[in-house]
């Protein structure tokens, strides 16, 4: 279903026509309002009025994590603390949050396009939401709360961990719509398996998962064992949270990014030059509708294709491919690009294996080494030792065929690898470079 | 004329057999024949227990990897030369075996070997037709 027929189908012209106006609008926001950008665009020497057509983004500076972290914590605000209601902030792997603000009307934004995100799920009034991300600093679970409750859905606001009550719920309040994060959505399956529920049982219809990268191949088991449509969603904090692009129930092909508050761009994080239309990149944003936290060409990391074709549900704005993997989290094996998300595929695709998987790269000497550690499941687990040690070896062979990279693969024990309530620690690098 | 057995899928690690035998002393479960088979990175417990279901049960609760397979125990005369007798019945059939154990106790004079066969029923035929013994599921349980 589309929420808002006007700016999810308008004519490509005329959306390229707003997206130019609102960049306009926000260079010169940010000129008079945040002194990091007016260095930034005095030392490029590119002023305000300069932004003539939408090709001038291209001499607008980038802003990297790193612009906002030296600028903690308010530094490239927009808005004065008076104008500012809520304040969210990333989960910094390292050291401090990434701080992030919202005046009301960013809200009011917010909110509308999660309104979009969820009704671009199937969803609607007369709809169970139960929202799974957490409620917090993080932008999860607020993002879909009021999402949710724009679009008239009932919201049940179950936030992350604790899971056997969360199937509880599940059973009891009959959502019918699920929103975590997909490695969640595996675990729920996992735990309920465990409690004797079946999915198929539950009135669950649809799910948004995101918050991190997942592949088709986990679509397909999260869809079998939740006997639900899964849909990707994507978003991040310092853009707004989640509600900057979502898959459509009709054709779940590709994630519709709202154009008419993000111009995207896709470039070579090495060259940082724009690649060819169609062709893999970083994904670079730029917020054209934010007051309080606006940023110019934000550098995501997030690996993706953009397609400017229209989807067969009636959407005209541009669809981006399920996120590939990290620029920067890109491990190079031996002079081999890898994305944790491409070895998940070639495990999903092995007969037997479960999804659940870490990997664990080391250097000896001079060589990068790369373990997979895999858990053994019921269904893969044989008694004789040679089909075991079978297994192991196809699953080293398929990797082999894929990235013609050796790995070690170990097989181990369930719940060896920690189960986030979140999002999954996949990767463990001991390389000291 | 078969027994269930239990596999339980163990890291390489220390105190993860100790776990299985822990859980199952504390359920009041008595382990009647094991072995272990063991590789460089994870091992394979094999176990025949007094209370099959009970035991699978606790062991999954407890997170662990179970598989059931069905396994032939066989009564060999304790002597030099009993096992060979029976070995070469089987090969005599081309019948492989997967692997073999002893079993912990002795029933009256014999010993109790547990076989897992490629083709479990046919080597039950041909080892019944040439007069060996063979257990009942419940008497090898009760043993």
């Amino acid at each position: 279903m589309i929420r808002d027929i006007e700016n999810e189908t308008m004519p490509r012209e005329d959306l390229r026509a707003l997206q130019l106006q609102r960049l306009q609008a926000i260079v010169e926001r940010v000129y008079h309002l945040v002194p990091f950008y007016r260095r930034r665009l005095d030392e490029a020497g590119v002023k305000p009025e300069d932004i003539r057509t939408l090709d001038d983004l291209k001499r607008l500076p980038f802003t990297t994590k790193q612009d906002i972290r030296d600028n903690y914590p308010f530094g490239l605000f927009a808005a004065p603390m008076d104008q500012i209601v809520r304040l969210h902030a990333s989960s910094g792997t390292t050291g401090k949050p990434t701080p992030v603000a919202y005046t009301q009307r960013d809200l009011d934004t917010w909110a509308e396009l999660m309104a979009r995100t969820i009704a671009c799920a199937g969803a609607h009034r007369g709809d169970i939401v139960h929202i799974g991300y957490g409620y917090g600093l993080f932008t999860g679970g607020l993002g879909f709360h009021y999402g949710a409750e724009r679009l008239g859905a009932a919201v049940i606001p179950v936030s992350g961990g604790q899971t056997r009550r969360q199937v509880m719920l599940i059973q009891d309040f009959c959502p019918t719509v699920l929103c975590c994060t997909p490695s969640f959505a595996l675990y729920l399956a996992e735990v309920a398996q465990e409690m004797g529920v079946n999915f198929k049982d539950t009135k669950l219809r649809v799910g948004i998962f995101g918050a991190e990268p997942w592949s088709e191949a986990m679509r397909q088991e999260i869809e079998n064992r939740l006997a639900l449509d899964a849909l990707d969603i994507y978003g991040l904090s310092e853009i707004i949270g989640p509600g900057v692009a979502v898959e459509c129930i009709e054709a779940k092909k590709g994630l519709h990014l709202f154009e008419d508050h993000f111009l995207p761009e896709i470039i070579n994080p090495q060259t940082l030059e724009p690649v060819a239309p169609g062709e893999t990149g970083e994904l670079v944003i730029t917020p054209l509708t934010k007051e309080a936290f606006p940023l110019l060409r934000y550098r995501t990391r997030d690996v993706t294709s953009l397609d400017y074709a229209p989807c067969t549900c009636g959407r005209t704005i541009a669809r981006m491919q399920r996120i590939r993997g990290r620029s920067d989290d890109m491990l190079i094996i031996r002079g081999v690009n890898v994305f944790p998300s491409q070895i998940e595929s070639v495990l999903v695709e092995t007969p037997g294996v479960a999804p659940h998987y870490q990997l664990i790269v080391d250097r000896e000497g001079q060589l990068d080494t790369l373990e997979v550690l895999v858990e053994v499941d019921e269904g893969m687990f044989s008694d004789e030792v040679k089909k075991m040690e079978a297994l192991a070896k196809n699953i080293q062979r398929q990797i082999k065929d894929y990235f013609t990279v050796s790995v070690k693969v170990k097989l181990v024990e369930p719940r060896t690898i920690p189960r986030s309530e979140g999002k999954a620690q996949r990767v463990i690098d001991k390389r000291k470079i | 004329m078969k027994v269930e057995q239990i596999s339980v899928f163990l890291e390489n690690k220390a105190g993860r057999l100790a776990e299985v035998t822990r859980v199952l002393g504390e359920g009041g479960i008595n382990i009647r024949a094991l072995s272990l088979a063991d590789t460089t990175d994870f091992g394979i417990l094999r176990l025949i227990v007094d209370q099959y279901d009970k035991a699978r049960e606790l062991l999954k609760q407890k997170g662990f990897t179970v598989g059931k397979t069905e396994v032939v125990a066989v009564e060999v005369p304790d002597r030099p030369g009993g096992l060979g007798l029976v070995l070469q019945i089987l090969a005599q059939a081309g019948i492989n075996v997967e692997y073999m154990y002893a079993f912990v106790q002795h029933s009256g004079m014999n010993a109790v070997i547990i076989f897992r066969f490629d083709n479990l029923d046919d080597a039950i035929t041909i080892l019944q037709k040439e007069g060996i013994h063979i257990y009942k599921g419940e008497e090898v349980y009760r043993l």
